[in-house]
């Protein structure tokens, strides 16, 4: 199936305070503290206890609910603090993990001035574009249902 | 048109929010909507060229989705997805700053 769109990359720029270093460390090892609760990717609808990105190249990504439950949401491709953070998002259309897809969060720490202009892109995007062939196949109740149940997510 | 450029209309947006709750009219969509209903039309027209929206037509009304194959509205969710994660971290790496001496 070819998509009728190539999308584009997702690019985000924000500063923060913090320096790169601290700025790094609570993108990382405090994700708990401030990933959104409602961004959840679990299917088992067990609030969010925890996310965990573990601080190696060839860790894992995950959340784990109240319940003990993991779900997985990709991995560590390249851990280089404080500059750079490489990220396997390997969650499908249908925001179900999907080992066999591999798209890139690439997070870039840089100074600016006392605190650090931090980059994210987001991309591959089409990979989801070949994974979507099927998806619409497999849900009859089409994408527009897939994105209301995301939607009441991510508000 | 891209899909971005046809989302970057702010009226575009609203439609195409409308639909990612379920298939719509045109007449459905121009109801609650301040505008005309040629104009969501035109809008729609927009959509579909952007592979964002699809339609087919149920009697004498056209029924539009969102196009289940078009990957403008994976990237409209995701890029809304990342808005708000970059703000949450940024909220908490800015409190951070503020507490160190």
């Amino acid at each position: 199936m070819s998509p009728t769109i190539a999308p584009a990359p997702i690019r985000k720029s924000i500063r923060v305070d913090a320096a790169p270093a601290r700025a790094f460390d609570i993108f990382t090892a405090g994700i708990t503290r401030w990933w959104l609760k409602t961004h959840s990717i679990s299917i088992t609808k067990s609030p969010i206890q925890e996310v965990v990105i573990e601080p190696r190249e060839g860790g894992r990504w995950y959340e784990r609910g109240a319940d003990g439950s993991e779900c997985p949401w990709g991995k560590v491709l390249a851990w280089e603090p404080p500059t750079r953070l490489l990220l396997a998002w390997q969650i499908n259309g249908g925001w179900q993990f999907d080992p066999a897809l591999v798209t890139e969060v690439e997070i870039r720490f840089t100074p600016d001035g006392t605190g650090t202009r931090v980059e994210l892109e987001h991309r591959h995007l089409e990979r989801l574009g070949e994974h979507a062939g099927a998806m619409a196949q497999a849900f009859t109740g089409g994408w527009g249902t897939l994105l209301d149940s995301f939607a009441k997510q991510a508000i | 048109m891209a899909a971005l450029a046809a989302l970057g209309d702010s009226t575009r947006r609203e439609i195409f929010e409308r639909l990612s709750c379920g298939p719509r009219s045109v007449g459905d969509l121009a109801r609650d909507l301040p505008i005309s209903r040629p104009a969501v039309s035109q809008h729609l027209r927009q959509l579909k060229e952007a592979g964002l929206v699809t339609d087919r037509a149920d009697g004498t009304r056209r029924v539009y989705r969102i196009d289940p194959a078009g990957l403008g509205a994976i990237r409209q969710w995701l890029d809304r997805f990342w808005d708000d994660t970059l703000a949450a971290f940024k909220d908490e790496a800015d409190k951070d700053a503020e507490t160190l001496p």
